[in-house]
């Protein structure tokens, strides 16, 4: 009887604890709604695709800032992405065995740094390297490109970007290295004793398997990326402009409500600021609901 | 043994009112940029008066939200609020010190002394002069070698009094900027990249060749950033300092609600782009100890303020405005009355 007793409580307290995740979230959806009610109200759709941000004559419109969002995470998981899963191959099929620990823990404490000393690092070293060196060289060789286009001032998309793919290096290279060390032995095995190389080991057998982890740790970096706040800031420039040469300055959602929420005075500024988050929200949603529905299961079923 | 214990428990409540009583303590919230000099204050204030009082620098604009819904007993702001905007609030706001707004340069091999003119200033920030080279400037700084090299404007993302003040002179001398772009904490910029306080656009300037930026007279100073010399309305070219500062407030017409910049003063040595910093207080106040407080401290910061003040880079209010403010004291009323 008592045993039971024990079993149902515990029972109980989980269940207490993922509902209170899922109340917080509705909390919050319900808060972002009523906020940006005033900002809906006063700019319809047109928030979604105008590059307006007024606040002296309160008129405010979210596109510069979505782009800015979207393009510096899609640079900084182009760049992080591949990094992370060859850190995450070396850690777990390559490297001798007194290295592993060593090099895990040094990948684990890059994510531990506060976001405002990368933020740091990025103004007072990465942007004078790119304005003085990675820019002209990109502008140079490659400057037939949209991308590489213009004068690089240092701050921008790019560096954001890469900031941001040095940030998310440590969730995805963990999660993946965690994920292909599930892989079982025995798959290892046989594929070298089919007469199989290591290289082809590692990329037909285990990264086949263990594919679908590896999206999903991506995927939280790509969260983390979207939601960054500190560390862009300090390198996007924040100038509410939308461009398609990475080397100038720009916005993301986030880093706008950094710089004004405190200082938003206009009821208007105010809701308009909480709209952007209720805009971050839904793309965090969808970016993870996406992936989860569409990419992994897909892996998974094969 | 059990009455003891009742006696002591009641010797600590009685203890603990008694010490309530005696402590009155003053909550306040709102602007960044006076913050070290409040803290400041407030700490002499306490060691003299016993009297704490409690400064949460969370920026102007919650500075307003909080006293406008009564969760602070006083409010801090850079940015004025203007006479209809205090009335409808129930607020007096009144000025505590002023501060200056300097232009910032990173020009190779020009150190300090690039002069500028109003004009030039407001010309950049629309985007018109693109380079260091411009005719414009070149003309007025004939013993400096300018390089040809195009400007990279940078000014403040995030919403800022310093901001506001830049603004509010851009908008005074140009009336092209004052149609397109007006004054506030935070505009719609013509042109440029932001940085996050004086720290980011300090760092933007010191890192981009042939940038150009504003911060505070104070952060300036004590990061060794050279600045430039602005052509005043006199026509002299004036650097900013405590005393251009203070020669500027002494010819400004103070209106009665503070509602005011302090830039493009007349006066041959006045400094151009400055401003003051405030309080907020509620008109109608609820606790009369706490009123009586507020007003101690304000007079007392008006009396023995001045010296820390300078120390820190910020200017003193002249007797004059002083006077003002303290009758604007009067104001303050306890359940209909005047207070003292």
């Amino acid at each position: 009887m008592k045993r039971d007793l024990g079993e149902k409580i515990f029972k109980g307290l989980t269940f207490i604890s993922s509902i209170l995740i899922l109340i917080s979230v509705a909390f919050i959806f319900y808060e972002l709604i009523i906020g940006s009610l005033p900002s809906i109200k006063a700019f319809g759709w047109k928030f979604l695709i105008e590059s307006i941000w007024d606040p002296i004559a309160e008129r405010f419109s979210a596109l510069p800032s979505i782009y800015g969002t979207i393009i510096t995470s899609i640079i900084a998981l182009i760049i992080g992405f591949p990094i992370s899963i060859g850190i995450a191959i070396f850690i777990s099929e390559i490297c001798p065995y007194y290295l592993r620990q060593p090099l895990s823990f040094i990948i684990e404490l890059l994510g531990a740094i506060p976001s405002i000393i990368y933020g740091m690092w990025g103004l007072f070293t990465l942007a004078p390297i790119i304005q003085l060196k990675i820019g002209p060289f990109l502008n140079k060789y490659l400057g037939f490109l949209p991308f590489f286009q213009g004068y690089p001032l240092g701050v921008g998309y790019l560096t954001a970007g890469i900031v941001l793919a040095i940030m998310i290096i440590p969730t995805i290279s963990s999660i993946s290295r965690e994920i292909i060390m599930l892989v079982p032995k025995e798959q290892r095995e046989g594929a070298l004793a089919l007469g199989m190389t290591k290289w082809e080991m590692i990329s037909k057998v285990v990264l086949g398997n263990a594919k679908g982890g590896i999206i999903a740790g991506g995927m939280l970096g790509l969260g983390r990326a979207l939601g960054e706040t500190m560390a862009v800031t300090m390198v996007i420039g924040n100038a509410p402009n939308i461009s398609i040469s990475l080397f100038s300055p720009g916005y993301t959602i986030s880093s706008t409500i950094a710089n004004e929420f405190t200082e938003a005075v206009g009821k208007l500024h105010l809701s308009s600021l909480i709209e952007l988050a209720l805009i971050l929200f839904f793309i965090t949603f969808f970016t993870i609901a996406f992936t989860r529905y569409f990419i992994i299961k897909r892996i998974e079923k094969r | 043994m059990f009455l003891r214990k009742k006696f002591s428990i009641s010797l600590i409540f009685i203890f603990l009112l008694v010490s309530t009583l005696a402590q009155v303590s003053l909550t306040g919230a709102g602007a960044t940029f006076p913050y070290p000099l409040y803290s400041r204050w407030f700490f002499d204030f306490e060691k003299e008066t016993k009297i704490k009082i409690n400064y949460q620098a969370i920026g102007s604009g919650a500075g307003i939200q909080q006293i406008k819904a009564g969760t602070v007993d006083f409010g801090a702001t850079d940015a004025p609020l203007t006479g209809k905007e205090q009335e409808e609030s129930g607020l007096i706001m009144i000025p505590t010190v002023a501060g200056a707004v300097t232009i910032i340069y990173n020009l190779p091999g020009i150190g300090k002394g690039l002069k500028l003119t109003r004009d030039i200033i407001a010309d950049i920030y629309l985007g018109k002069i693109k380079s260091w080279n411009d005719p414009k400037i070149i003309s007025i700084n004939k013993d400096l070698k300018i390089p040809n090299i195009p400007i990279t404007v940078v000014r403040r993302s995030d919403g800022s009094g310093t901001t506001a003040i830049f603004t509010a002179f851009l908008s005074s001398v140009s009336s092209e900027w004052k149609e397109k772009v007006g004054a506030g904490t935070s505009v719609n910029w013509p042109i440029g990249i932001g940085g996050r306080g004086n720290a980011g656009v300090a760092g933007y300037v010191q890192n981009t060749v042939g940038a150009i930026g504003y911060v505070e007279l104070a952060y300036a100073e004590q990061n060794n950033i050279s600045y430039a010399q602005i052509k005043n309305k006199f026509g002299n070219y004036v650097y900013p300092s405590i005393d251009s500062v203070k020669s500027a407030m002494n010819l400004f017409k103070i209106p009665q609600d503070f509602y005011v910049y302090i830039v493009d003063a007349i006066g041959r040595e006045s400094y151009p782009i400055a401003g003051f910093t405030f309080l907020l207080l509620r008109k109608e106040q609820t606790d009369l100890e706490k009123a009586k407080t507020l007003i101690r401290l304000i007079k007392w910061v008006y009396e023995k303020g001045d010296k820390s003040a300078e120390e820190l880079l910020y200017v003193p209010l002249p007797e004059k405005i002083k006077k003002l403010a303290i009758n604007k004291l009067k104001e303050l009323k306890y359940q209909g009355k005047a207070i003292e």
